[in-house]
């Protein structure tokens, strides 16, 4: 029955916390009083059980070899520095902060992992408050199936592997130590170092086809400095500008481009021309054409040829 | 998690919470610990024959079971060797701390300073877990001063007059807003209000405010402008929404991560067809327009053709020069 085990594990629990000294395997028997009547046989599956049942919940017990009465044995003890959440002292302004937390997973399984975590600040003496700050509402959603499994490796240092389909629909077997999840944009990805590239890469969650499988043990790698990590996350950032494009616009029109221009001249009747930095042709061309008649782009000649032929396939496949 | 391992983790949680708030009523215990008083009345009934090794009766965990009974209140006593919850595990701690860091990302620059430091003494707190650094959040901080705006108006709540841009029809709309949130959601940030224009509630993206200006007039109360729930999706189609058929290249199939769609089949040239719901069809002739053919219009046939010669009239422009 469910209540007699929960009593068992916390009794349990409590002598490995209380005991100055690694606790002899029989000692345990001796003052767990549920040990004590079973066999030696179902005793040991019993103690198996509980210790991997408490280490479930992130208890470390440690094991020693102790003499005791009953010669060498296995000794065990919970070191109290080890269980107990560290003191945090926070501020009423920020304890006020933290219980926002609350609302912002849209995944249930980490919604209700960072609800674990308020709870025991919340029994360290920090006054979370899950109503403060009701004008923000950050939500972070993590639909990709993917998600829950790999964010679990990155925790513990797991490598996994999976298969990803690339953006020109080609799909391989990959073997990955995921380093971090970045969110950009409303999605998810991975930077990870691709074992069978022996190389750095960043995967998008939602490409991962399939089931995410463990490939090897946890705290099997070592994940590199912040900034390196961060540097690989910064590709997903539009290309810095490097140059400034001159773009024709009817007048009124072309508002996205407009403000990010650094000049606009009145040209001919009803038009403008402005001047707006770019960082990569293919995507000041894409938006644009998107304008219709009401852009037109002037220079430089790459960027206008682009524009023309993006324009002539948009035609041709209309036909 | 064994449903006994989830109740000693709540325990160990629960017993210093109860130690250091005595008679708090057992239906304010269940709602912070998100169970029912039946399930916190049966932690307490645990509890009660826990206690140090040998214990006997009177030296176990003391719950003061008349005061549960009659008055619905809890005193703990007895449990000196429980006085600091459980640590955080790398799960938990890298749970709350992405959460906050998305937190840190919507809040504007008022709040920033209590959120940054909040995070340094968790990172401090739980140090010794792993992969707390599990996850980063990256958000487009371009319109940080329309941001700080924004959030100083819901600070002090004032209503504001916005310059918006309606990207799809290319057009600037003036409007006064009374704002009630600021949400971050795929990523982009936008504000909720209420809208003097449109007299209901609206999302309004922050990169597409032009400008805002706070006004002295304090924010009213307005029937029917309740805060939406947008935990399935931002924006619900409109009832006036027209359905439309789009073709996709190879190339271009990547559209089905970004727009709600049907698929109906591959055509005799392997695209791709989809029905879209589209509220506004300006937007999906831009949308094709930027495609470079990738997308085609296959219905309404209507839609087709301003495409095609809205491409068409762009080129002219090229032939001239």
């Amino acid at each position: 029955m469910a209540p007699r085990t929960t009593e068992r594990l916390m009794n349990l629990l409590i002598a490995l916390l209380v005991t100055p000294t690694y606790l002899p395997k029989s000692r345990i028997r001796e003052i767990i009083e549920p040990y004590r009547g079973q066999k030696d046989a179902a005793f040991d599956r019993m103690f198996e059980r509980d210790k991997e049942a408490l280490r479930t919940i992130g208890i470390t017990i440690e094991v020693r070899d102790t003499e005791s009465y009953h010669g060498n044995e296995s000794g065990y003890r919970i070191r109290r520095e080890e269980f107990e959440l560290a003191p945090i002292d926070l501020e009423p302004s920020e304890a006020a902060v933290i219980g926002v937390a609350a609302r912002v997973w849209q995944s249930a399984r980490l919604g209700e992992a960072t609800a674990v975590a308020l709870r025991k600040l919340l029994a360290a003496g920090v006054p979370v408050d899950p109503d403060a700050l009701s004008g923000v509402e950050p939500r972070l959603a993590a639909s990709e199936p993917a998600f829950e499994p790999i964010w679990e490796a990155v925790v513990t240092r797991t490598p996994v592997t999976f298969q990803y389909e690339r953006a020109d629909g080609a799909r391989a077997q990959r073997v990955i130590e995921p380093w971090r999840l970045v969110s950009w944009h409303g999605r998810w990805y991975l930077v990870g170092y691709d074992r069978d590239r022996a190389d750095q890469r960043l995967f998008r969650l939602s490409r991962v086809v399939g089931e995410v499988e463990p490939a090897g043990g946890p705290n099997e790698f070592d994940v590199p400095d912040d900034a390196d990590v961060r540097e690989i996350a910064e590709s997903l950032f539009p290309a810095p500008p490097t140059a400034d494009a001159v773009v024709r616009v009817r007048r009124g029109r072309g508002l996205g481009l407009r403000r990010r221009a650094t000049s606009e001249d009145s040209a001919d009747d009803g038009w403008d021309l402005i001047e707006v930095p770019y960082g990569s042709v293919p995507e000041l061309a894409a938006e644009i054409a998107s304008y219709g008649k009401d852009a037109v782009a002037v220079a430089p000649d790459d960027l206008r040829d682009e524009v023309r032929a993006r324009l002539s396939r948009v035609l041709e496949a209309a036909r | 998690m064994s449903t006994s391992a989830k109740q000693i983790e709540r325990m160990l949680a629960l017993v210093p919470y109860l130690r250091s708030n005595d008679g708090v009523p057992v239906g304010e215990v269940a709602d912070l610990f998100g169970v029912t008083k039946r399930q916190i009345v049966q932690d307490l009934n645990v509890l009660w024959f826990c206690g140090l090794p040998e214990a006997v009766t009177g030296e176990m965990i003391d719950v003061d079971m008349d005061a549960l009974a009659s008055d619905g209140v809890v005193y703990i006593e007895n449990a000196d060797f429980l006085t600091r919850p459980l640590r955080l595990n790398g799960y938990e701690a890298a749970s709350l701390i992405t959460a906050l860091r998305a937190l840190r990302e919507t809040a504007g620059g008022h709040d920033q300073p209590a959120i940054d430091s909040a995070l340094a003494k968790l990172l401090a707190a739980t140090g010794g877990a792993d992969g707390v650094d599990a996850a980063e959040i990256l958000v487009d901080d371009a319109e940080s001063a329309v941001h700080e705006q924004l959030a100083e108006a819901l600070a002090t709540g004032r209503r504001v007059h916005l310059t918006y841009r309606v990207e799809s029809r290319d057009e600037l709309t003036e409007r006064d807003v009374d704002p009630l949130r600021l949400i971050t959601a795929e990523g982009r940030l936008y504000v909720e209000g209420w809208c003097y224009r449109a007299q209901d509630v609206r999302l309004f993206r922050l990169d597409r405010v032009e400008s805002v200006e706070l006004l002295d007039t304090p924010v009213a109360e307005h029937e029917g402008a309740e805060r939406r729930d947008y935990a399935t999706r931002l924006f619900e189609p409109k009832a006036d929404s027209s359905e439309a058929v789009i073709a996709l290249h190879p190339n271009a199939l990547w559209v089905r991560e970004y727009v709600d769609h049907t698929e109906l089949g591959t055509d005799d040239d392997g695209w791709l067809q989809i029905k879209v719901v589209t509220g506004d069809e300006a937007w999906l002739k831009r949308f094709v327009l930027r495609a470079a053919g990738n997308i085609r219009v296959v219905e309404p046939q209507r839609l087709a053709e301003q495409v095609a010669s809205e491409a068409r009239a762009a080129l002219a422009a090229y032939d001239v020069g």
